[in-house]
């Protein structure tokens, strides 16, 4: 974390790429308390994200870094019950057995 | 003129009126709506392809463009529509998400949900023309029915146990049988499963402390047992012992869940103004299904069941006679998704397992900061 404000903040994120930046910064970029957000990564071989997240003063970036994280994880979190619900209710009206 | 309900905050575009039913909330002009929400094929250029809007992006026409869990419950649908238990094959529509999350979710089940494969070869005796190692790279692809859950990473200098390795062997010799000969083709299935671990223990260091019967209670094998490995002649034999470890994608394709993991748009044809007569012939002709004649008038059928066409429509609305009547155009955030597995696991698992893989990925960093 490389700051010298609360609202103005610079991550570096080890061992992830853009499976997890992009849509993090999809969320931030829908946050209206982030005025900006963008992420680098400065080298392929290094697994690193650098995660730019300056905000307008009513959140602290940190805060609008775990909203975020959040966001995705409950974005997942239904995408999975819903998928697990249809797989079941696609089954049952096609009438066929599936093992696990 | 002008509509009052939507355009009561907004501005005006060159007074054109929009007549548009009566929602609660403020919408877009049309316009703008639509580079929002499609993308417009073109003959050579897609227009409107990017999708990472910013929350205040129109805040100038008083409409929030934020995210929130509430409006993403509503806008979000999934749907199932092919589920192919023989070809390990799923197809469902997700609506609602962005292309960073499908994207995401596509990425995460080529490359990191981990599977079992042949990662080391020890060879006691191969005298057939194919070169150990080139053989030892088409074992190491060969897909094998078990699920990765049930062991433990193997990494760096762990030593080799019951718990992150399996053993298999394949002892196959080729002979003449009177005019026949047998064993010319070594197939998946001879591979056989060693459940008390490494019978060359001294040389691959690998020892068992206990029998690998009582984590795979029904055994292990090759996904499909017709894969071609090698072809022997008369007199020639191999005899090897592969180990397999648990693996990702990203270090090797051999350790990829599925054969393949893609999405795409969905593709609407939008007739732009009312085609009748002669041309809406002609366009039945040229477009032949996807486009029917109803009435004297053109129609639209499901553009989802003339793939082959969509292209088509993508020419024709360049073309100067067709260009102000037809537009292919795809939504961007409808996706159609599909997951093909190599048959280790159902694609509905591996999606499942992708999901707890995002949600851990955010839940690891949410420790940190």
């Amino acid at each position: 974390m490389v700051s010298r404000n609360d609202y103005a903040v610079t991550f570096s994120v080890k061992d992830e790429d853009h499976t997890l930046a992009n849509p993090v910064r999809f969320m931030l970029n829908k946050n209206p308390h982030v005025s900006f957000t963008g992420y680098s990564i400065t080298h392929p071989a290094e697994k690193v994200v650098n995660f730019r997240i300056q905000t307008t003063g009513e959140m602290t970036s940190v805060d609008a870094f775990r909203q975020s994280l959040n966001g995705v994880t409950d974005v997942c979190k239904h995408i999975k019950a819903q998928l697990a619900a249809e797989c079941t209710s696609f089954q049952a009206s096609a009438g066929t057995s599936m093992e696990a | 003129m002008t509509d009052e309900s939507a355009g009561k905050r907004r501005k005006k575009q060159d007074g054109k009126a929009t007549a548009q039913p009566a929602r609660e909330e403020p919408s877009l002009p049309p316009h703008l709506e639509l580079q929002r929400t499609h993308v417009v094929a073109g003959a050579d250029i897609n227009a409107n392809t990017m999708s990472a809007d910013a929350a205040n992006m129109f805040m100038a026409l008083g409409i929030d463009n934020s995210w929130s869990y509430e409006k993403f419950l509503k806008g979000f649908q999934l749907r199932i529509n092919k589920m192919d238990k023989e070809n390990a094959t799923l197809e469902f529509d997700i609506i609602g998400i962005d292309a960073s999350i499908a994207n995401a979710l596509r990425r995460i089940l080529i490359s990191e949900v981990p599977t079992m494969a042949i990662e080391h070869v020890f060879f006691v005796n191969n005298t057939s023309i194919i070169a150990d190692e080139m053989l030892a790279h088409r074992l190491g692809l060969v897909p094998l029915q078990v699920d990765p859950n049930l062991f433990e990473w193997k990494q760096g200098e762990d030593v080799a146990s019951e718990r992150n390795t399996i053993v298999m062997g394949l002892n196959i010799a080729c002979r003449r049988e009177g005019t026949k000969m047998i064993n010319t083709d070594v197939l998946s299935s001879e591979l056989k499963w060693l459940p008390e671990g490494s019978e060359l223990p001294d040389e691959t260091l690998c020892r068992f402390v206990s029998s690998q019967a009582e984590i795979l209670p029904n055994g292990m094998a090759p996904t499909v047992d017709n894969i071609l490995l090698a072809r022997l002649r008369p007199g020639q034999c191999i005899h090897l012992e592969a180990h397999c470890i648990k693996g990702q994608g990203r270090e090797h394709a051999k350790w990829s869940p599925v054969a393949t993991a893609w999405y795409r748009l969905n593709p609407e044809v939008v007739l732009l103004q009312e085609v009748g007569g002669d041309a809406a012939e002609d366009l039945a002709a040229e477009l032949p299904g996807l486009i029917v004649v109803q009435d004297g008038k053109a129609c639209v059928t499901d553009p989802r069941a003339h793939d082959i066409l969509l292209e088509k429509v993508r020419r024709l609305s360049s073309e100067e006679r067709w260009a102000p009547y037809i537009q292919l155009r795809k939504r961007k955030d409808h996706f159609i998704f599909t997951v093909e597995s190599t048959g280790i696991l159902p694609p509905e698992v591996l999606l499942q397992r992708a999901l707890d893989i995002m949600i851990h990925k955010c839940q690891e960093l949410l420790k940190d900061v």
